[in-house]
């Protein structure tokens, strides 16, 4: 199995993405540079957080119009994986690969601090190995995190079951208290229809080691290296 | 020839930036603000050759797929002489 990780010009959490693919999933991994195109060697691609582009316009707007957004879109066509965490959750929703859009955070502040996340399902390639309701403790770090859709979206990410992770308080309680910046119905995490593709405003990256103040996040990664292992 | 694009968040979209703007505002003694949104313009010079019919069309389809994110936003053109 092989990942790589998409790097576009103010991308700075690919190394960190790098790091946990390598040192803690011990797979082999690559960066990719954004103006590449053949993905054809990868399993799994990261969409890491950052600033690309300099959040020019609207946070990931520019991105979406790299030349490898258009492999990314095919690649994510064929059932392979796509992981987007912070800035690449709000490059695959600029790009269409996920509902939505991630607007300014209700308070307005650039949050950077470990928060509370649920497991809302366990049917995903990235949560697999967790037990739904189980909580995360993992860092968020955005200005831009506030998940917005219309009702309708909303019904259909709820029937579909395609809420990965809510924000919540340390027991699991979902509750506007817990909630860091707005975001409806306390989304922190969505999937694409197929359930390949995800994307999640926290960073697992982050949180893959005690040293850093939690090893919750390996969790992702290692559901989704199972994944992997069960389909090669 | 010149386009202006106005983006603006669709009605019901959450502004927390255009709330703070008001705050401040009134804070400094300015009365009688119902509400204040913020939004984004863009000035896009066009080359004296163009066409104004096509020049609209092309700046509209700009504003549509990349000036703006239809899932929050509106967005209008003018074209000036």
């Amino acid at each position: 199995m092989k990942f790589g990780i998409i790097v576009f010009p103010g991308s700075n959490c690919d190394h960190d993405a790098y790091h946990v693919i390598s040192k803690q999933v011990g797979q082999p991994v690559d960066f990719i540079w954004h103006r590449d195109t053949d993905l054809n060697s990868y399993d799994a691609l990261i969409i890491p957080g950052g600033f690309s582009y300099g959040d020019y316009l609207r946070a990931g707007a520019l991105a979406r119009f790299s030349p490898v957004m258009e492999s990314v879109k095919k690649f994510a066509a064929t059932g392979r994986f796509v992981l987007g965490i912070c800035n690449g959750f709000q490059i695959l929703c600029e790009a269409g690969l996920l509902p939505g859009a991630l607007i300014r955070n209700r308070d307005l502040h650039f949050i950077c601090e470990h928060v509370f996340v649920r497991v809302e399902t366990s049917d995903t390639p990235y949560t697999n190995e967790m037990t739904p309701g189980s909580v995360l403790r993992i860092p968020i770090a955005h200005a831009e995190g506030n998940y917005v859709c219309d009702d309708s979206t909303l019904a259909e990410l709820t029937q579909e079951d395609r809420i990965v992770f809510r924000y919540c308080d340390q027991d699991g309680n979902v509750t506007d208290a817990a909630n860091p910046n707005g975001s409806r119905d306390n989304i922190a995490g969505i999937c694409n229809p197929s359930r390949n593709v995800l994307g999640l405003m926290p960073h697992p990256e982050r949180a893959c080691e005690e040293l850093l103040g939690s090893s919750d996040g390996r969790d992702i990664f290692r559901s989704l290296a199972a994944t992997l292992a069960a389909v090669a | 020839m010149k386009a202006k694009v106005f983006v603006s968040l669709k009605p019901g979209v959450l502004d927390p930036q255009g709330k703070a703007i008001q705050h401040s505002v009134e804070l400094l003694g300015f009365t009688g603000i119902a509400d204040v949104r913020q939004g984004k313009y863009f000035e896009i010079a066009l080359q004296d050759s163009a066409n104004e019919e096509q020049a609209r069309e092309s700046v509209a389809r700009m504003a549509r797929e990349v000036l703006s994110n239809p899932i929050i936003e509106d967005y209008r053109v003018e074209i000036e002489g």
